[in-house]
């Protein structure tokens, strides 16, 4: 488990170095650095399918903002108490964070199985990337896998869920990209139309 | 702009037919393997990118015309739709798995199986492809229009 807190601090530094280093383009290999590192958190975490999603969009987007980057800069503001700011800024975020991290504390499986025991009205939060719906009474997940291939007939269950059971999100995310590009394709095109005529006359 | 030095060139007019492949097979083996029609349809839509980026803009405009890019764009949301409303002609019920049900049940864990699974991915990779390549096309053009207003 300590590899996701590791790669949770690297992306927590490439987040910050991004937000606050002066050139432009190092911001944007830090951005593809922390989409790296969610790329391989999924994987750890033994889901392929979004790793793959993951990092072919990781590195598609990371062509288009190096090209729309490397050839012009933009300057940052600097104010005279930026010093002051960050300041305030690191610690309010640090505050906010360890209170965070004392609230959600998780436990493992086997403190939670006792505490449940003993008191059973208390809640307490499983530790990060534990099954808890392979043992939850009447959990949806514990239907597809134990029906997925019966009903379907996709090896790939991942496939089954979003395209069979849950057809209806995806069709949902295929008409919210669909009408996306459709503005983007309208709204871009329509300028450069204009230029080009002007251009010809 | 005429694209980069002749190595890049090279390289990329033999890449290019392997990235396109491997967006195929991700496309097609989508129900047995992780991937699906979202992945190999970005998969698809790098290997036009690569060539935007190796060879200009006007040689792509040539191979893909954003017409044809978004008729296809159109297509793969039809087929998309057309599909989940075949399941109501036949099955009964909206995205019913039809063709698993009543037509061609097939062996699990072969490439002719699942239904109506592996014809959605080719619709949805269809669908993602061309829409990302058309916006990545836009964008070039908009951002070569952006610099004509600098100077």
């Amino acid at each position: 488990m300590s590899i996701f807190y590791i790669l949770l601090i690297f992306m927590i530094i490439a987040a910050i170095i991004a937000v606050e280093t002066q050139n432009l383009l190092s911001s944007v290999i830090c951005i593809g650095a922390i989409g790296f590192g969610a790329s391989l958190m999924f994987l750890f975490l033994r889901a392929p399918d979004i790793a793959i999603t993951q990092i072919v969009v990781e590195v598609l987007g990371l062509i288009i903002l190096i090209r729309a980057t490397i050839s012009r800069d933009l300057t940052f503001i600097s104010g005279d108490r930026e010093f002051f700011g960050t300041v305030v800024s690191v610690v309010i975020i640090a505050v906010i964070f360890l209170a965070g991290l004392k609230i959600l504390q998780t436990k493992s499986l086997e403190e939670i199985q006792e505490i449940r025991q003993t008191h059973p009205h208390v809640v307490a939060l499983p530790d990060f990337g534990t099954p808890v719906y392979s043992f939850t009474q009447g959990a949806a997940s514990k239907e597809y896998v134990e029906r997925g291939l019966k009903e379907t007939g996709a090896a790939n269950l991942v496939a089954s869920i979003i395209l069979d059971f849950r057809a209806y999100d995806t069709l949902g995310e295929a008409t919210v990209l669909f009408t996306s590009i459709i503005g983007a394709t309208v709204i871009l095109r329509l300028k450069s139309k204009k230029r080009l005529e002007e251009l010809d006359v | 702009m005429k694209g980069m030095t002749v190595i890049v060139k090279t390289i990329a007019s033999w890449v290019k037919i392997l990235i396109f492949v491997f967006g195929i097979y991700i496309i097609l083996f989508g129900h047995l393997t992780p991937g699906g029609g979202f992945a190999g349809g970005v998969i698809l839509a790098s290997s036009y990118v690569l060539l935007m980026l190796a060879f200009g803009r006007g040689f792509v405009e040539e191979n893909l015309p954003s017409a044809v890019a978004s008729k296809l764009d159109c297509l793969g949301a039809f087929l998309f739709a057309m599909i989940a409303t075949l399941g109501l002609a036949f099955g009964g019920s909206f995205f019913i798995n039809f063709v698993y049900q009543k037509f061609l049940p097939g062996e699990p864990l072969h490439l002719i199986s699942a239904g109506t699974i592996p014809l959605s991915n080719i619709a949805i990779g269809l669908k993602v492809g061309a829409s990302l390549f058309l916006v990545i096309f836009s964008l070039s053009v908009f951002c070569k229009d952006f610099r004509c207003k600098e100077i």
